[in-house]
């Protein structure tokens, strides 16, 4: 008995169910689902934000919310949308899926891989928490100085944002890191960086730009803590600062940040598209190149969102035609995108929907785009509701659309389990047809002179209509979202989902649904950029169903509670500067996290790794 | 037959939507003003007829390539649509020369975008040469102040300029940073607060076509009451402009510091001022009205960094609180009452809480200066 336990001490529990598993895992898949869960959540909340925001706005002199809180609603939405549901989806993605791809185990660095998530997590429920002081952030999720100094902002609602958004900052560098490092790295034998899956090359675009854009921000946010809790001036210009220095840094990591958010979905519809079209990707040296070429130009437009401060006609000029250069590589991709399917035997099921109504979303967001990169037309355009109606196109008709299709699409691998396809076309049509109702008039809107970021507008302008008519669009994209929930608890119950339900082409296909621990049996050896497909025609036409292994003789990582550990004493040390100004000392909290993060750390680098 | 009907069955629900779509874009195209009275779509100055001009050019195109593509892919769904039991299609890896062609393509139309694009930005960026009038905007939360230096006038929130004229714009803010958007007249520019080493004044221009009143408002998120930071610009004849002005200058802290001098009847003697005025102007410092506005007839008419509007001929204002409300007796007493509730988070904090006579003194004290 006694040796029994002993024995325990060296081996950590690898339990498969229960809290504990999940607290501890370091499986890329269940991090993986971890990510997605939170997001989904995060993303219901963004939503609900939304449909207040759209219930105040549904008729002119509206008096539902409170003009301060619908300032922090709009400020919440933003930030969740961005920060905790579309980003965290990719990770999702990137989590589940890069490995598999790719034909590796795990991630490079799985416990650094559950840090990234403990992180994340602590971080999205710090910055919600603010609702239940009704301190929400009320700046914006551009948070502009000098709006966010202490005199004009004097209360905890920008603490929560700056601090939750440094928090949320180190669980996405380190992630990088990872999946950098993964895709360097881990790649099968035979996998050349030109035979990597688009999904996955898209992935690796993206992690380079976490890894460079994510430090700006950081930076940024340090300047605006000192300037909150310190005493500096970086942005007070009363006190010698520069308030346009914010909108600088906060942009040069904004605009790639919104590649950051469109990459993976780009990823994404190029896996659908060739499956469902029966044909492969066309122009993938294009595609790939493409992908690079954007992220590339993506840090040098930042100042194309500071057109109305006045930078002078050789600023704008530069800024205008790097801008309208983006376009060059993103029609590329629409272009290779039709071609792919050109000529194909087009399966419309539900993935296929949500990837065409993809295409055809963000064709709109990039033409609103390009008239935007014109300054003179932006300066009418800006802070309207035209802006709101282009990120959106490319931000829901884009990067939503292509995720749902990476939902349906990958929904059997992941749960070994169909969604209903019914229901999934139900979904698509409420949500494309929601979706535009609500974003659509935004068009209108704008162009005709409704502002955004305001709590409510006069009568006798001319917004009532189309504001009604969004209000009930955005309804019916709750509604959509509400079949979707209901698909995904159906799911349960559904009949088990074959390896390869898509006749699909990249390697995640080859194990079973959901795949065991260790993905792969055996590392495959890939000759081509589809091996799936190529399998399948070299077998005939059909691949038996993978064999059964019980993963004896594989060597995976032990689970780890220390990650958790580090991500709860970082969290505990950062958020001790919201309590600067408080009657005790806050540099005792701060020394507290520190102490329980560095036992973290240290009993971390001791542990037997697996 | 069968093609046509094929089309109809699998296609319906993507032409419903493309159609959707173009009649939404034609409602936005052939609205006017008397629909949307701040459009940008309606330009009456120089200014914003460059812009207008420019968003023609670049919507053209985009329509253009809107109605190519969309429907190059719903052409595609629709035509190679699978059928059960269909054979693998042909597996085309690419095509440089089509990719080449499709590279080109949207390059060319970017540069017939980009040249008118670049010729706009220097003709906005421009300073005119030959500014007439020239107005210093200053952003407040959550309200605007207009200083004319050249002619003694301070107004707040309406502004008034005569058509025809080139009018120069000098922009900065007392607080936080605005945007100045009068949609018909000039677009956005933003107005920035200042300091030590941070300094920029950032100009703006235009001659307008047509006298009218036009509507607009700030367009940088400021704060709680960013929504209600509204403004108007008025634009008159030069005769109306010119009358206004000599009525402005009266008691305008440009002007002699604000000291008017009294009143004398025809033998040089000094007249008592009538009750409403002398009443009036010692409510307004009795219930602490002074510490944030200026006001002809008080001791700090000639001041004009004050938190509030200066209210010296607050009588012809068309409307109050940035353009919130009309300026009615009505509306002014119960702003009177209880500012807060009228516009919460506004900086207009009662010192105390007025009397109903009081009210009505400052009523018709604050109307009565024309």
């Amino acid at each position: 008995m006694a040796s029994s336990v002993l024995d325990h001490s060296h081996a950590p529990p690898a339990a498969k169910t229960g809290l504990w598993s999940w607290l501890t895992t370091v499986d890329h898949k269940r991090i993986g689902i971890l990510y997605g869960a939170s997001a989904f959540f995060f993303f219901l909340l963004g939503g609900l934000e939304a449909l207040v925001i759209r219930l105040q706005l549904s008729r002119p002199e509206n008096t539902l919310v409170s003009p301060d809180f619908y300032n922090q609603l709009f400020t919440m939405h933003g930030t969740s949308m961005i920060f905790l549901a579309v980003m965290p989806m990719s990770a999702m993605f990137f989590n589940y899926f890069i490995p598999l791809q790719i034909g590796a185990r795990d991630v490079a660095f799985p416990r650094l891989n559950a840090f990234s998530y403990w992180v994340f997590l602590l971080g999205g429920l710090f910055i919600n928490a603010s609702f239940l002081f009704n301190a929400a952030p009320n700046a914006g999720w551009f948070g502009y100085a000098n709006l966010t100094s202490p005199q004009y902002s004097p209360g905890p609602n920008t603490d929560f944002w700056f601090l939750g958004l440094q928090i949320l900052g180190v669980a996405s560098i380190a992630a990088a890191v990872n999946f950098f490092v993964t895709i360097v790295n881990m790649r099968a034998p035979g996998m050349t960086l030109l035979r990597m899956p688009m999904f996955v090359w898209m992935s690796f675009i993206t992690q380079i730009l976490l890894l460079l854009a994510f430090p700006v921000i950081t930076v940024a946010l340090v300047y605006l803590m000192f300037d909150r809790h310190f005493g500096t001036n970086f942005f007070i210009p009363g006190g010698g600062g520069d308030p346009v220095l914010w909108q600088h840094l906060f942009w040069i990591f904004g605009h790639p940040e919104v590649y950051i958010l469109i990459l993976p979905a780009f990823g994404v519809v190029s896996e659908v598209l060739p499956v469902f079209a029966r044909k492969p990707l066309f122009g993938y040296t294009a595609m790939v190149f493409s992908g690079a070429f954007i992220a590339f130009l993506g840090f040098g437009v930042w100042s194309h969102h500071m057109f109305s401060t006045g930078m002078g006609p050789y600023s704008d000029a530069f800024f205008s035609l790097t801008t309208m250069l983006i376009a060059i590589p993103t029609g590329v991709k629409i272009f290779n995108w039709i071609g792919t399917i050109w000529g194909g035997s087009i399966q419309m099921r539900t993935p296929m929907y949500f990837a065409l109504g993809f295409i055809a979303m963000f064709i709109i967001g990039g033409l609103s785009g390009v008239m935007h990169a014109s300054p003179p037309a932006d300066l009418q355009q800006t802070d309207t509701y035209f802006i709101v109606a282009h990120f959106h196109y490319v931000l829901f008709g884009g990067s939503i659309f292509a995720l749902t299709a990476g939902a349906y699409y990958w929904w059997p691998k992941m749960f070994g389990r169909m969604l209903n396809e019914s229901l999934g076309k139900v979904h698509f049509w409420l949500m494309f047809i929601g979706f535009n109702l609500t974003f659509a008039p935004m068009h209108i809107l704008g162009l005709n002179g409704m502002p955004r970021r305001t709590y409510t507008y006069p009568e006798g302008l001319g917004f009532e209509m189309w504001n009604m008519v969004e209000t009930v669009g955005s309804f019916v994209i709750a509604l959509s979202m509400l079949v979707f929930l209901y698909n995904m608890i159906k799911s349960r119950n559904s009949a088990p989902a074959p390896a390869d339900p898509w006749h699909g082409a990249t390697l995640e296909w080859a194990i079973p649904s959901p795949p065991p621990e260790f993905n792969f049996a055996e590392i495959p050896t890939v000759a081509s950029s589809m091996p799936v497909w190529d399998a399948r025609r070299a077998a005939g036409g059909q691949l038996p169903e993978p064999a059964f292994h019980d993963g004896s003789g594989i060597h995976m990582p032990n689970p780890s509670i220390k990650p958790l550990i580090v991500a709860v004493g970082m969290f505990i040390m950062m958020i001790s500067i919201m309590f600067t100004h408080a009657d005790w000392p806050w540099w005792a909290m701060s020394l507290a996290g520190l102490a329980v993060m560095l036992y973290g750390i240290f009993s971390w680098a001791f542990e037997p790794a697996g | 037959m069968a093609l046509s009907t094929g089309l109809l069955r699998r296609g319906r629900p993507y032409l419903v939507g493309a159609l959707t779509l173009a009649l939404l874009v034609l409602v936005g195209c052939t609205t006017n003003e008397a629909t949307y009275p701040q459009t940008t779509l309606a330009p009456k100055s120089d200014f914003t007829r460059l812009v207008d001009d420019l968003l023609q050019t670049t919507f053209f195109w985009a329509v253009l390539v809107f109605v190519l593509v969309e429907g190059g892919l719903l052409f595609a769904i629709w035509k190679f649509r699978g059928k059960p039991g269909d054979a693998e299609p042909k597996q085309v890896h690419g095509n440089v020369m089509l990719e080449l062609v499709w590279t080109a393509i949207p390059t060319l139309i970017l540069v017939a975008i980009a040249i008118p694009t670049v010729k706009t930005i220097f003709q906005t960026s421009a300073s005119p040469t030959a500014p007439e009038v020239e107005i210093e905007v200053i952003g407040h939360q959550w309200w605007w102040e207009y200083r004319y230096p050249a002619l003694g006038v301070v107004a707040a929130n309406e502004m008034h300029v005569p058509v025809g004229k080139t009018i120069s714009l000098k922009m900065w803010s007392a607080d936080v940073i605005h945007s100045f958007w009068s949609p018909q007249l000039a677009a956005k520019r933003d107005v920035f607060p200042q300091g030590p080493r941070f300094q920029k004044v950032n100009p703006l221009w235009f001659r307008a076509d047509t006298t009218g009143d036009f509507s607009g408002q700030c367009a940088e998120f400021c704060g709680i009451q960013h929504a209600r930071m509204g403004l108007r610009v008025i634009v008159q004849t030069e005769a109306e402009f010119d009358a206004w002005v000599a009525q402005q200058r009266i008691g305008s802290p440009l002007v002699n510091g604000g000291v008017v001098a009294p009143a004398t009847d025809s033998t040089g003697a000094p007249v008592a001022p009538d009750s409403l005025m002398a009443v009036g102007a010692q409510t307004f410092q009795a219930a602490g009205c002074i510490a944030c506005h200026a006001m002809v007839g008080t001791p700090l008419a000639g001041t004009t960094a004050l938190m509030g509007p200066n209210l010296s001929h607050f009588g012809s204002r068309r409307s109050f609180g940035a353009n919130m409300y009309l300026n009615t007796p009505e509306n002014l007493a119960n702003w009177l009452r209880d500012p807060q509730a009228m516009k919460e988070g506004s900086k207009m904090v009662l010192p105390r809480p007025l009397t109903e006579d009081e009210i009505t003194t400052l009523v018709a004290y604050l109307r009565a200066h024309q």
